[in-house]
């Protein structure tokens, strides 16, 4: 191999997105080869039309839409993760629960307690909403408490939640699945024009994030504090309130995502909302080349891992996977991925072709 | 004089757990007198209920003790349940499948310890990804729910019903019918294993390395100390106990079903934590956390005795019970690094 | 090969990316003897000892060890062990909530017929190890009962019980106090006396000559030599460490000025952090260098971190400029002008994962706010500035400070501090750690900066070093200001209070 071919390579391997970037391409690729062992359109996963809908409407469609569409959760919950994961060097595996209290709360409160099924608002819109945000919140700063103040592991922190908030989203919902068959509450889950509303929900989070880290310091005080809490304290920064503020973040963003999630069916189903997602938006973090061990963190990444995942997430149920089977292939996934990145095996690999050099050296040499 | 405060604060947790326990009984007691809480064989059905839980939250306390975790203990449940059920109804003897749903445990436990032990994966990590595999696998296996019945297996059905009649404290019913308490094959099974593992923990190296380890995982491989294997047969030990365990979930509920034992990994954590083990590592012990499994079981107990309280209510329960615990562990925490 | 040697390195070459940490290096240590191994720092001491202790695997040279067949190669400190080499590092590495009894024997418990851990066994024996070593302590006691010293000196008796002929210590005494130090050196007197081989790491010159035989110096990862104690003096040691000659760290000092008459900068009344840092008083003027004496543990760096808000002071108060302020965190101390460089630089100092930029400017923006970002361009100007100010050695800004040396890390932090342009300065052990060079250029600093009209806080663990800088001492004894030492500092008064005596 040329110098030049070397340097590229060495580039290559230095790029923050690559992991995300070729586990998208894989899966890409998985998808024309069964669309070409299906005999159809190789392409077909990349079209994009405009169809028309019974209601006269015209509507983008489209594999990749459809990703994209569906994909909107666990990309808005890879936000707030990335920055959990960064400050405190651990996960909140919560979020799926919460994205179910967050339901659960904003229609009960929609439907009023105790009606399964209603097709009028109890009240305005607007206030079922705020408390969707509201109760992710409050969430995110249950578990920021207890993680920046109490100094508790993270994800023993947030294993509270992630057992209690489905119980009391239940609770809430008087252990209905509680219906809001009205469109005004359907509208996050439905369409904006030709594109579907939790895209541009999506969009507009990314867009909120991005111009908080490019216009604050905030980006720099979150690594600063996963990389040396102490320090940062010192160094000015008020480390717990960092931290603090990511869980809060990622419970907002949880209570979005329930939002979200529970207006594409337009109702709260208390034990199903959110299930898996926790893995879903970890994977996610992880898929986006970010160590789970805190510290810097790459949010491009996370996003574009978010899609991923999605895109696995269709793929195997194109592939005949079911919902319920489909937690084993991703667990497989996580392992995989963290297991590249784990220190031994870096390192192992390292010598692997530090001896590979050299042996080639010597050989030159002979 | 600082030893003697070190001690107690240990003690202490322990203690509170014991009187708390102790209350709520006597609360159930009082409460639900009529209802029949004061027999024995009430505080005899929490150890029957909870038997399966006995067994994984010592799987749990022993991974705890080397400051890791193990929440795919649940999932591993259902599974086990599931190739319970499913392979006795496909005609394979009871013997043959209890020894098999064991050597997946192995198998489990041998994967998930060597991910953690060997490659250093945060055990949080490697464990979410066991939970979600378990409970994937068990849909695999089988989406719907399998029923163990006497012509599926007849003895199964058999070990699952037989009684072990305690020769005291029997009551006379209201039709004047002496009532003889018992316990099932299950108890029994739980309490060995919760001997066995008490005794492994205090008198051999393995139970002490485990201890090491939890203490400072850096001085214990400077001291000599395989940590890496050690870790790695911790996770499985805690599968195999999971198994058992599995066993006599399944031997109490003599089905298979994708969402069985959900959150069984949180009853189990919370039962540890409960009992004074620290999740930081290094200390507790198994009769702790048995304690700690009959606080759970006594609440479930009172829910149901109740029958008006929604469903839901032990789980948030517990929740709140660990949630109080953590709390008084990391200020017990802080007012021992103040001290020094 | 003498008869009494215990353990011969020869040739010893190990390659780190880029740098060559040990390069040809022999050593040689024989039984009964105390041997102690200088050098600076990435001189390759540690780098060695890893190779004997087989954490490192050396690329080529040969290790042998006495009753041992062969070149020894180490792959584990089990191997290391087994082969008679044990090592005690300076954070204890036992297991605070075992049993000292347990620590000395874990992994290697007495076991009884049926294969559990004979406990009697093991107290019994643990307790007559102790009480032969002269350590007075209940083998059933947990390990964190005891102080520091004790726990090292356990760490050491565990080393000895496993036979080991060769006995590591690094860097022991770095957090004991003189008396616990004397305990230990007592301890290795005894040891040494019963044919252990001993090498001794240490940054203390003063500790060498007190215990030591013989002196093997490494520089630059290559050996400079080996030498019987009584064949090198002091200056002698130092020029071989340093491979020049330093006369100009002793005239750094210009002369003493009266700032007594200085506006005040600090003015703390009977503050206080309970549990370290009993009530003191305290004056700062400006352009003052105060330095703190005392020993380690003696208070001298909380009460630092009492006025700095690192550790919030809960009672007294504290005037800066003559207001009287509540500080409650360290931001508020910055706000007021105050910077502060920790004595723990990994622990609370580098932000290793960030780049040298992102660590100098990083207590500027969070003076400044969340919310006014500095722009890239300024905090490119502002990086580049102080590298060059305090010629920091770094390839680029943006290079992560956790490849810089110790040394370079130290000025970065300083450069955090100079960027925030403050007032007044704690330097809590600005030069622990890092070679004479960068002492010397930072002591330098510190009487810069005392020119410039900014009041200066400094402690060292090096009495000459204040002596150098300050214009006043302040003496620290258990928590407790006893004292201070003004006008015309010399080591001797210093020393005198910080002993206690009548000054």
């Amino acid at each position: 191999m040329n110098s030049n071919g070397n340097q590229l390579w060495k580039k290559i391997k230095a790029w923050p997105l690559l992991l995300p970037v070729v586990a998208l391409l894989l899966v890409m690729a998985v998808n024309i080869f069964h669309d070409l062992m299906q005999g159809s359109n190789p392409l077909s996963f990349f079209t994009i039309t405009l169809n028309q809908t019974t209601s006269g409407g015209t509507i983008l469609y489209g594999r990749i839409i459809d990703i994209l569409n569906r994909g909107s959760e666990v990309a808005i919950l890879a936000l707030g993760m990335t920055l959990v994961v960064s400050s405190s060097a651990g996960t909140d595996i919560s979020v799926g629960s919460v994205m179910s209290l967050s339901a659960s709360f904003c229609c009960m409160l929609l439907a009023g307690y105790g009606v399964a099924n209603t097709s009028e608002l109890a009240v305005p819109l607007i206030v079922g909403v705020l408390a969707a945000f509201a109760m992710g919140t409050l969430c995110g700063a249950f578990n920021g408490t207890l993680v920046a103040y109490f100094g508790i592991q993270p994800m023993v922190a947030t294993l509270i939640l992630f057992s209690a908030a489905r119980a009391i989203g239940l609770l809430l919902c008087n252990n209905l699945i509680v219906y809001v068959r009205n469109s005004s509450f359907g509208a996050f889950g439905a369409f904006t024009g030709p594109v579907p509303t939790p895209i541009l929900i999506a969009a507009i989070c990314i867009a909120l994030v991005a111009l908080v880290l490019r216009n604050t310091s905030l980006g720099m005080y979150i690594q600063s504090v996963g990389i040396n809490a102490k320090a940062s304290r010192i160094a000015g920064l008020n480390s717990k309130k960092i931290i603090f503020l990511t869980y809060v973040i990622c419970g907002f963003f949880a209570g979005v995502a329930g939002l979200v999630n529970s207006s594409r069916i337009t109702s709260a189903d208390s034990n199903n909302i959110g299930l898996y997602y926790e893995m879903d938006a970890i994977l996610a973090v992880a898929l986006g080349g970010n160590s789970l061990g805190g510290g810097k963190f790459n949010l491009a990444g996370s996003i574009i891992g978010a899609y991923t995942i999605q895109a696995i997430t269709t793929t195997l149920y194109a592939l005949g996977v079911s919902t319920d089977q489909a937690p084993v292939y991703k667990a497989i996934i996580v392992i995989i991925i963290v297991a590249i990145q784990s220190a031994p095996l870096k390192a192992y690999f390292r010598k692997r072709s530090n001896i590979k050099k050299t042996g080639t050296k010597e050989a030159a040499r002979a | 004089m600082n030893k003697f405060k070190s001690m107690n604060s240990n003690t202490m947790l322990l203690l509170i757990t014991v009187a708390l326990f102790i209350v709520m009984y006597a609360g159930g007691c009082i409460a639900y007198g009529s209802k029949g809480f004061t027999h024995l064989q009430t505080f005899l059905n929490i150890l029957i209920t909870n038997s399966g839980l006995i067994c994984v939250a010592c799987g749990l306390t022993v991974v705890m003790l080397t400051a890791g975790i193990d929440i795919s203990v649940g999932s591993l449940v259902a599974m086990d349940c599931m190739m319970l059920a499913v392979g006795m109804k496909s005609g394979i003897g009871a013997v043959q499948m209890c020894l098999l749903v064991l050597l997946v445990g192995v198998v489990f436990g041998m994967v998930q310890g060597f991910l953690i032990g060997y490659l250093e994966i945060q055990p949080f990590i490697v464990t979410m990804a066991g939970m979600f595999f378990g409970r994937g696998m068990t849909a695999v296996i089988c989406t719907d729910q399998v029923s163990i019945t006497q012509d599926i297996n007849a003895a199964f059905y058999s070990w699952a019903n037989a009684k072990v009649v305690l020769p005291f404290g029997g009551y006379v019913n209201n039709k004047g019918k002496y009532m003889a308490p018992f316990v099932r094959v299950e108890v029994i099974i739980a309490l060995i294993v919760l001997i066995l593992i008490f005794l492994m923990l205090r008198y051999t190296r393995f139970g002490r390395a485990l201890y090491a380890i939890g203490g400072s995982e850096q001085s214990a491989a400077m001291m000599g100390l395989n940590v890496k294997q050690t870790k790695m047969k911790a996770y499985m030990l805690s599968s195999v106990l999971t198994s058992i365990g599995g066993i006599c979930y399944c031997l109490n509920t003599m089905a298979g079903s994708v969402q069985q034992a959900t959150g069984l990994e949180m009853d189990a954590i919370s039962s540890a934590v409960i009992g004074g083990t620290l999740l930081t590592g290094g200390v507790g012990n198994v009769l702790g956390t048995f304690v700690g499994v009959l606080i759970n079981g006594t609440i479930s107990s009172i829910v149901k005795t109740n029958g008006k309280l929604a469903s839901s209510w032990p789980n948030i329960l517990t929740a709140a019970l660990l949630f109080v615990f953590i709390v008084i562990q990391s200020l017990f925490a802080a007012m021992r690094t103040k001290k020094k | 090969m003498e008869d009494n040697i215990v353990l011969t390195a020869r040739g010893i070459n190990m390659t780190f990316p880029g740098v060559k940490a040990l390069e040809n290096v022999d050593f040689t240590l024989r039984r009964g003897e105390i041997h102690a191994l200088m050098g600076e720092n990435g001189a390759g001491k540690s780098t060695l000892i890893k190779c004997l202790t087989g954490i490192n695997d050396f690329e080529s040279g040969e290790i042998h060890i006495e009753g041992v067949e062969g070149p020894v190669k180490n792959h584990s400190t089990r191997d290391a062990q087994n082969v008679g080499i044990s090592t005690v590092y300076q954070e204890v590495n036992l297991c605070p909530n075992l049993s000292v009894a347990e620590n000395l024997f874990i992994g290697r418990e007495p076991l009884t017929a049926i294969k559990t851990v004979d406990r009697n066994s093991y107290n019994k024996r643990s307790q007559k190890i102790m009480d032969d070593l002269g350590i007075s302590v209940d083998v059933t006691q947990n390990l964190e009962n005891y102080s520091l010293a004790i726990q090292q000196m356990v760490a050491i008796a565990r080393a000895v019980d496993m036979e080991c002929k060769v006995l590591i210590l690094d860097e022991p005494t770095s957090s004991l106090d003189d008396e616990e130090v004397e305990k230990l050196f007592r301890l290795m007197r005894m040891l040494r006396d019963k044919g252990v081989g001993i090498i001794f790491v240490t940054h203390f010159l003063e500790q060498v000559y007190e215990v030591c035989d013989r002196i093997t110096v490494l520089r630059n990862g290559t050996l400079v030599g080996e030498y019987p104690i009584a064949d090198l003096p002091r200056v002698k040691l130092v020029a071989a460490m340093m491979g020049k000659d330093l006369d100009d760290l002793a005239s750094i000092k210009g002369e003493t000025k009266d700032l007594s008459h200085a506006p005040l900068e600090i003015s703390a009344r009977g503050l206080a952090h309970t549990g370290t840092v009993k009530p003191f008083d305290l004056d700062i003027h400006k352009g003052e260098v105060i330095g703190i004496g005392g020993l380690l543990g003696s208070g001298r760096s909380e009460l630092a971190r009492s006025i700095y808000g690192a550790d919030k002071a809960n009672v007294g108060t504290l005037k800066v400029k003559d207001q009287e302020v509540q500080i409650h965190q360290p931001i508020d101390a910055m706000n007021l002008g105050m910077g502060m460089l920790p004595d723990d630089r990994k622990a609370e100092g580098i932000i290793a994962d960030l780049t040298v930029r992102e660590n100098i400017i990083l207590a500027l923006q969070a003076k400044t706010g969340t919310f006014k970002k500095l722009s890239r361009q300024k905090q490119n100007e502002i990086a580049d500035r102080y590298i060059d100010l305090l010629s920091i050695k770094t390839p680029t800004a943006e290079t992560l400070v956790k490849q810089l040396s110790g040394g370079n890390q130290q000025k970065c932090i300083l450069a955090r501090w100079l960027a925030t342009d403050p007032d007044f300065l704690i330097l809590d052990e600005p030069t622990r750690g890092i070679d004479i060079g960068t002492k010397t250029e930072i002591q330098k600093l510190i009487l810069e900066l005392a020119e410039q009209g900014k009041s200066i806080l400094f402690i060292s663990s090096e009495i000459m070093e204040m002596v150098r800088t300050c214009n006043r001492m302040v003496i620290m004894r258990d928590g407790e200001k006893v004292g201070e030492v003004g006008g015309d500092i010399t080591e001797q008064k210093v020393m005198h209070a910080i002993a206690g005596g009548e000054s």
